[in-house]
Formats: structure tokens, C-alpha cells, sequence
């Protein structure tokens, strides 16, 4: 039986180590940051964290996973949200909200490495991320405005 | 409330959509709980009001926009309410969510509730007072009596309810009164989500639940001949097959072992009918039986054309295309013998319940259904077959089953958009103005839904062998112009049967119809030499219409010429509508920029001018117009569902694409028209209209070929730009 460490709390996985990391999230953690998308990392909406590092999670088996996982729920809380959280808020970048945690999560990784990114750099970031609501152009705002760019 | 008037817009609306079914039938039974305030709302001690809507979010925002109409009329702050969506036991049966109707019809039933709810609270305190109701004053959440005394509204609620009846005595606000109506609301959920706390039916979980997985053919129609089921005797964790008819499943303790065992059970299907080929399509439409209506006749109808100085005519269509959710369809369902309860993100919590129990053997009454929100629908994607799936698999387990579709099943199984093929004639007289106009359209029925006692509308019943019945709807939604021609004839040659299982996709028959004919429009406007925007204008009489329009060229600058300018692959296009002929009034322009070489087409501008009548959110209704834009562009530049005759073949996001943030439009500029005194008719669908018209047209001024065939791909344009040559 192996342990991860998700949010900064050790965590004794039940799952067989082919379990998809992103099973053991939402089943035993009861996590609801990352969703089931399409199992096959096609989507993004399962991204999370590891060891700062955007990761499709419905494509990592559990047993394989080495580092501190970081999800949605481990930037911020709708009372105290992470900056890049915050600036979605602000942007009014939800529709329906199922692909945002994969926006969120990519923006996060992809700011620490792009600071100070152009709109081409955003838009090439989260091109393997899908949204069907067709929010992109909030999205595109909420990343902008996280990096200290007009919005 | 007024009982009467809920259900004179109950009736509106089914006979609006229905030709088969009376508007009797079709009608919910009035529940008479809903006569009184408290079953719309109740005042927690703290003031925290609770009301109970049975319209649900979707992700466009209403439960916002509802919660703005409530501290409208009750005069209490927006973070003091919350909203119980879709629960069957709890809320009225306010039909479903969907056709942008929630705040056309749930608007005015929602507000006159909250000021029924305010008019008693506010006698209450005169009552306390010993003053006139009128020299009551009320603001958030508080009453105040003219010597400066005031009191809660959680004081003043206290004891068993507010127990009042909906009067009909409660005046609405004024536009002049109006505090919350008209203002730029954050939405309400959207912290929640993007900070992973919001709950979707995908994180429903009930103790004692076990994990579900459907087995289902490639081909539709295909039924289960051979089961093998010895590789699930080797895996731990106790998965095992259910069947029932030509129903199908695996369920097991955890989630992956279900999806393990659903991969490892072998099924000999039968044969079935083939299914066309997307280049079959369009003539399989029109050569399916169907049923002929004549939807418009003005004047001398087609035969005006005889006397027609100049004439043209053209044919179009649009493919099967998907909703395309991207969190695929899931519910959970504890079925026991006397009670149900169903956790699914319908549409249409009543008639799906009414399915549901039919297909239980159940009464609705021990049935209950509570709606939670899933992944983004754009009408009905697989939301109602997974609760029928989990509803009916759950009954054969004796316990609660969470089932939750695959990525492929929900591309393969979803109800397809429906594919439409479009025959335009149409005629000038000597000083350019059409004369003669004459459109037909073949389409499948748009609607899928549950209906009530109706089992055979889910997946799950039809695998039983349950009947089906279906509403009527979309087919015909815009396929009258909307302009004043003289002499027009419309007929609709409705399919008895649809090619692909098809249900609701946004906008329902109402893009494709407006492709054919705001493309022919402009073809006509080229044949007469005129300006798109102008030749338009030229037809039509209704104020609203014209504003939009102009405000369109306004706002894109718009560069008035006729059309087909041909000018470095840079062109401009627009389209107008006036959704359902009856409702938003929406023109949108574009400018493109095709490559030359690639015949890949590039969307720079997109313009759109809106006007819904009174806007409650417009930061709302501008985030409604972005997501119609990017949506329909994707349709219609990437998206057709692609088949053999053995199976369907778009069965993810590669061999489906849609839009991403490389192929997005560089700009979207929204104007809104507000029109505080008008009737409000919804911002959900209407600017999905005039977007494949709107793009082809654009397309025809910057390479001068017109693109008659959604979607507007490179191998497409090439091809035909080729055969113009020729």
C-alpha cells in the first residue's frame, strides 16, 4: 500500500497502484477540484499538481506518483483564494465551471515559468485545455490580469 | 403567483413546441402547495431566505439572474438568498430548463412570488406597528416604520410560515424602482468553482453505493446476442453483469473496477440497420419519409417568382454535430421498493421523474428527483439516459449505483444536434427589392426529452421495450424569415424518423435554418448589387430589427460596398436574426482572414448587437453572447459527427475536435440594447443564430466563394473554390 501526500496531508491509498491518481482523488479524498474529463488526457479537467508541475491526473497511475500533489482545493478557498483563483473570480471566468480547475491549474504552473507572458504565450499555455461554454476570452483576461497585465 | 397566469405560460409554452401532443396533456398538474407564498420561500430567524425554483443552472447563470429578480422584489441583499433548483420535492413544476425561457417565463412567476412574500412581511410590521402598510419602508431585509422603528425580516417571519396565499395584490417593481434589475451581478457560484468546493452530480456519493458502468453497442440498434463474463471471475472487488431486455451494465465496489470489468465482458451484438455516412446525409434527409407543413404563405406565395426579374436559388446544410459536454454525463439512484431518489443534472427534473417512475414500475409520487449540477449541456446531452441508466440499474441491485459514462459513450450515445438540409428560391424585381421568396427545409424532430409517463425517451426504457413519445420542437424555430417579403412561402418537410438519434442542441433548428436564410439573403443582396446591411434594412419593418443592424455597422465600422470584394482574403460579413421570429433580436458581423494557399479560415472581429428586451445581468447576457460566438463558430468551422455505416466514429476530442484558444476570434464587441419596459426573452441561445450564416458570408466577400456546407473546413474551401474555377 503506497502513500501520497495531496494538499500537504499523507494519504493512505486504498486503490491498487494502477488506479488512476485521479480515482483516488476523487473517491478516497472526496476531492472535487479535478474532474473526470476523458481519461485520456485529451482535456485537461483533471490537471493537477505535482511537485509544481502540471500534471493530467486521469492518465498518472497512483502507484507512480512521487512528489506532493497539489489540487484546486490545495491553492485557496473561495474566502481566501490563491492570486490566480482571485483573478478568475474577478474575470467572471466560469460558465458552467468543469474545465476551470484544468484552466486554473495550467495558469498556475505556466506563471511561475512565464511571468510576464503575451497573449500568443496564454493562449499556446492552455491550447491543450478544453472549455465548451466558450469562456475563453474571460479566461484569457483572468490569466492577464493574475500576471499583472491589463485585463 | 398567479396561479393563472403560471399556467397560461405553462400552456404557451408546450403549444409552442407541440404538434402532436395537446397542450391538456402536456400541461403539469397544478400542484396546489405553490398557491401559498411559503412553498415558493421561507425566512430562516437569521434572514436568510430559501426559494425553491424547479428551473436549474447550467452554467448560464441563472441562478444569479433568479436571485437578482428575488431581492429585487423582497428588498433583501443578494448574499441573504439561496436558491433550491430542480428538487421535485421541494420546488414547482416549472416544466424544464431550456429554449432561454427562464426568465421570460420563471422571471415574472419568481418575482411576483418575492413581492407576495415582501407585501406580507411588510403588513406583518404595520400590523406591530399600528401604521399603514403603505408607510412601511423596506430595504435589505429589514422593515422600517416612520418613527424610525425597524425590524428584521427573520423577526418578522418567525412562527409557522408566512402563510399567505399568492394574491395576485403584490405590484412589481418599476424600472424606475429597480436597484437590483439591470445591475452587473458577480455570479453567485462561481467562487465555489473555481476554487474546487462546488459540488457537481459527479462528486454525488451515498453510502452504501456501488460503482456502474453501461455496456452498449457501436451501432445503434445493435442488441446483446452473447454475453461472456468469465475474465470478471479472476478480478477482485465483485464485479458482476446486470442485464435486463437489451439492457446492460457491469456494477462492481470502486470505480475502476467497474470500468475494468465493463472492458472485459466480450458481447456478440447483433446486426442492425446501417447508419448513413456523413456524405450521405444530406440526401438521406431529404428522402426520408416526412410529414409536409406549410409553415408561411404571404401573398402569392412561390408563385410571385414568375415575375421575378432576376432569380437564384441554393441549397444548404448543416451535419450532426454534439453537444459535446466535457464532463461526461453521470447520476446516482437509490431505488427501493416504495421510494426512489434520483441525483441527476437534467434539464427537466419533472418529466424526466415521470420517465423514471414509469420505467420503475413507481408512481411519480415515490419518486423523488434532486437536481445537481453536471457539466455544461447546451440542451440534452446524455444528463436524462445516465439517471435512467443508474435508476434502472440501482432497482436490479437493490442498492444505490453511481453510474458515470465513459468519454466515448458520451460521444457515441449523447442525442446528436440534429443535421438539417435547407432549399432556397428566390426572386428580384426590377428596382432590387425581393419579390418572391420560397424555403423548405428537411429536419428531424429536435426534441428527445422525457415526457412525463414516457419510458422508451431514455435509453435505458427503450432497452426495455418501453413506448416513447416525443414533444415536437425546433424543427421549424426560424425557418420563417424574419423579414417582411410580400409574397413568401415556408414549408417544413418534417422526418419521421432521424437518421441519428437527435435531441436538443442550443438553438435547436434555428442555426441551421438561419444559415440558409441569412445566406441567401446576402446572395441576394450581391444579385441586386447592394450593401449587405442596407439590402436588409430595404426589407424590413420592425424598429427593433433596424437598430440592431445599424448598431452592428456602427460598431464594426462597418465598410459599406456590395459584398465579394475579394481583397487579400480580408472580408466582412453579417447576419441578423429575430430569435424564434418572436423573441432577441441579435446582428452579428465578423471579419475573416482565409490563407490563400491553406483555405484555413481566420476569425479577427466578431461584432454582435443584442437586444432582449429588460436585461437583468448584463454582464450575464455579454458572457451568454461570448460562449454562443465561440460555440457556433467552433460548429461551424471544425464540427460533424463522422460515421460508418457500422458505428459512430467521433468518439473523443481528437476525432471530434472543437475550438480551442489557438482558432479563437481575436476580439468580441458586444453592444446591449436595454429596454427596461419590455418584456425580458432570454439571452441563452439566440446569438447562436446568425453565427455559421454570419461566418459564410464574411468567407464570400474575402475569397468569393460561398460556403453552403457547415463545416466551413480548409478541404472544403479549396474544393470548392476549385470547382468555381472550373
Amino acid at each position: 500500500m503506497s502513500t501520497i501526500r495531496v494538499n500537504g496531508q499523507a494519504h493512505k491509498v486504498r486503490a491498487d497502484s494502477q488506479t488512476s491518481l485521479l480515482h483516488v482523488l476523487q473517491n478516497e479524498l472526496l476531492l472535487k477540484g479535478p474532474k473526470y474529463g476523458c481519461g485520456m488526457a485529451q482535456c485537461g479537467a483533471c490537471t493537477v499538481h505535482i511537485d509544481g508541475q502540471a500534471t493530467r491526473s486521469c492518465v498518472m497511475p497512483v502507484g507512480m506518483v512521487r512528489g506532493e500533489v497539489t489540487t484546486l482545493e490545495g491553492l485557496g478557498t473561495p474566502e481566501k483564494p490563491h492570486p490566480v483563483q482571485k483573478a478568475f473570480i474577478d474575470a467572471q471566468a466560469a460558465q458552467c465551471g468543469y474545465c476551470i480547475n484544468g484552466m486554473v491549474m495550467t495558469t498556475v504552473a505556466f506563471l511561475k515559468k512565464t511571468p510576464k507572458p503575451s497573449v500568443e504565450q496564454i493562449k499556446a499555455s492552455l491550447d491543450g485545455n478544453l472549455c465548451r461554454c466558450g469562456t475563453h476570452m474571460r479566461i484569457i483576461s483572468a490569466v492577464r490580469k493574475a500576471s499583472g497585465g491589463a485585463a | 403567483m398567479k396561479r393563472r397566469a403560471f399556467l397560461q405560460s405553462s400552456a404557451v409554452l408546450v403549444v409552442g413546441f407541440s404538434l402532436s401532443i395537446s397542450p391538456l396533456h402536456a400541461q403539469p398538474a397544478p400542484d396546489p402547495r405553490f398557491a401559498q407564498v411559503d412553498a415558493w420561500l421561507k425566512i430562516a430567524p437569521n434572514g436568510m431566505v430559501t426559494f425553491h425554483t424547479g428551473k436549474v443552472e447550467l452554467g448560464t447563470g441563472v441562478r444569479t439572474a433568479l436571485a437578482q429578480l428575488i431581492a429585487e422584489e423582497l428588498d433583501v441583499s443578494m448574499a441573504n438568498i439561496q436558491l433550491v433548483m430542480g428538487d421535485t420535492d421541494l420546488c414547482p413544476d416549472q416544466i424544464g430548463t431550456f429554449g432561454q425561457l427562464t426568465i421570460l417565463l420563471a422571471g415574472p412567476q419568481v418575482r411576483q412570488a418575492a413581492a407576495e412574500a415582501r407585501l406580507a412581511l411588510v403588513e406583518r410590521a404595520a400590523q406591530r406597528w399600528g401604521v399603514p402598510a403603505d408607510q412601511i419602508q423596506t430595504d435589505q431585509g429589514v422593515a422600517k416604520a416612520p418613527n424610525g422603528a425597524s425590524i428584521s425580516y427573520g423577526e418578522l417571519a418567525q412562527g409557522p410560515g408566512l402563510n399567505r396565499a399568492i394574491s395576485g395584490k403584490a405590484t412589481l417593481k418599476t424600472p424606475a424602482q429597480f436597484k437590483q434589475i439591470g445591475k452587473s451581478v458577480p455570479r453567485v457560484e462561481i467562487p465555489a468553482k473555481v476554487c474546487g468546493t462546488h459540488e457537481y452530480v459527479q462528486h454525488v456519493r451515498v453510502p452504501g453505493m456501488l460503482h456502474g458502468r453501461i455496456i452498449r453497442p457501436d451501432l445503434p440498434g445493435a442488441t446483446p446476442l452473447e454475453i461472456d463474463d468469465s475474465a470478471l471471475r479472476k478480478m477482485a472487488g465483485a464485479p458482476k453483469v446486470v442485464r435486463k431486455g437489451n439492457f446492460l451494465a457491469v456494477v462492481a465496489d470502486s470505480e475502476d473496477m467497474a470500468v475494468k470489468a465493463a472492458q472485459s465482458v466480450k458481447v456478440v451484438w447483433s446486426a442492425a440497420e446501417a447508419l448513413p455516412t456523413p456524405e450521405e446525409v444530406p440526401q438521406r434527409l431529404r428522402s426520408t419519409p416526412s410529414t409536409l407543413r406549410e409553415l408561411q404563405r404571404t401573398g402569392q406565395g412561390a408563385d410571385a417568382l414568375a415575375q421575378a426579374v432576376k432569380t437564384h436559388e441554393a441549397e444548404y446544410f448543416v451535419p450532426f454535430q454534439m453537444h459535446a459536454s466535457i464532463g461526461p454525463s453521470c447520476a446516482v439512484a437509490d431505488v427501493r421498493a416504495d421510494r426512489a431518489t434520483v441525483w441527476s443534472a437534467t434539464q427537466t427534473s419533472f418529466l424526466t421523474r415521470g420517465s423514471l417512475a414509469t420505467m420503475l414500475g413507481m408512481k411519480s409520487s415515490m419518486v423523488r428527483l434532486i437536481w445537481v449540477e453536471g457539466s455544461g449541456c447546451y440542451g440534452q446531452n446524455g444528463a436524462d439516459d445516465v439517471s435512467g441508466d443508474a435508476a434502472l440499474l440501482s432497482q436490479l441491485v437493490g442498492k444505490p449505483v453511481r453510474v458515470q459514462w465513459m468519454r466515448r459513450q458520451e460521444h457515441q450515445w449523447e442525442p446528436k444536434g440534429a443535421a438539417m438540409a435547407m432549399s432556397v428560391k428566390g426572386g428580384l424585381d426590377a428596382s432590387g427589392q425581393v419579390i418572391g421568396w420560397d424555403y423548405a427545409v428537411w429536419s428531424p424532430n429536435h426534441a428527445l426529452r422525457p415526457f412525463y409517463d414516457m419510458a422508451g425517451n431514455v435509453l435505458a426504457g427503450e432497452a426495455l421495450g418501453m413506448p416513447a413519445r416525443f414533444l415536437q420542437a425546433g424543427a421549424d424555430r426560424n425557418a420563417k424569415p424574419t423579414y417582411a417579403f410580400a409574397n413568401s412561402r415556408v414549408v417544413l418537410n418534417l422526418l419521421d424518423r432521424s437518421p441519428l438519434r437527435s435531441s436538443s442542441l442550443r438553438g435547436l433548428g434555428s442555426p441551421q435554418n438561419t444559415f440558409a436564410n441569412e445566406s441567401f439573403i446576402d446572395e441576394l443582396a450581391v444579385l441586386a448589387g447592394a450593401d449587405a446591411i442596407d439590402f436588409r434594412v430595404r426589407h424590413l419593418k420592425d424598429d427593433r430589427a433596424i437598430a440592431v443592424l445599424r448598431a452592428v455597422e456602427k460598431l464594426a465600422s462597418w465598410d459599406k460596398r456590395p459584398s465579394g470584394n475579394r481583397s487579400k482574403g480580408k472580408g466582412r460579413g453579417v447576419a441578423f436574426v429575430q430569435y424564434d421570429n418572436n423573441a432577441t433580436y441579435v446582428a452579428v458581423s465578423m471579419q475573416v482572414q482565409v490563407d490563400d494557399k491553406t483555405g484555413k479560415v481566420k476569425v479577427e472581429n466578431v461584432c454582435v448587437a443584442h437586444d432582449c428586451g429588460m436585461i437583468v445581468n448584463p454582464d450575464g447576457v455579454r458572457s451568454q453572447i461570448e460562449g454562443n460566438v465561440i460555440q457556433t463558430l467552433s460548429r461551424a468551422l471544425l464540427e460533424e459527427v463522422k460515421t460508418t455505416r457500422r458505428e459512430i466514429t467521433s468518439v473523443d476530442w481528437v476525432s471530434y475536435p472543437i475550438m480551442r484558444f489557438s482558432d479563437l476570434p481575436s476580439e468580441i464587441n458586444i453592444e446591449l440594447i436595454d429596454r427596461p419596459t419590455v418584456r425580458a426573452v432570454g439571452a441563452g441561445e439566440a446569438s447562436s443564430a446568425p453565427i455559421f450564416a454570419a461566418l459564410a458570408n464574411a468567407i464570400y466577400d474575402a475569397t468569393g466563394v460561398r460556403l453552403r456546407s457547415v463545416p466551413f473546413t480548409p478541404e472544403r474551401l479549396l474544393a470548392a473554390r476549385q470547382k468555381q474555377l472550373a
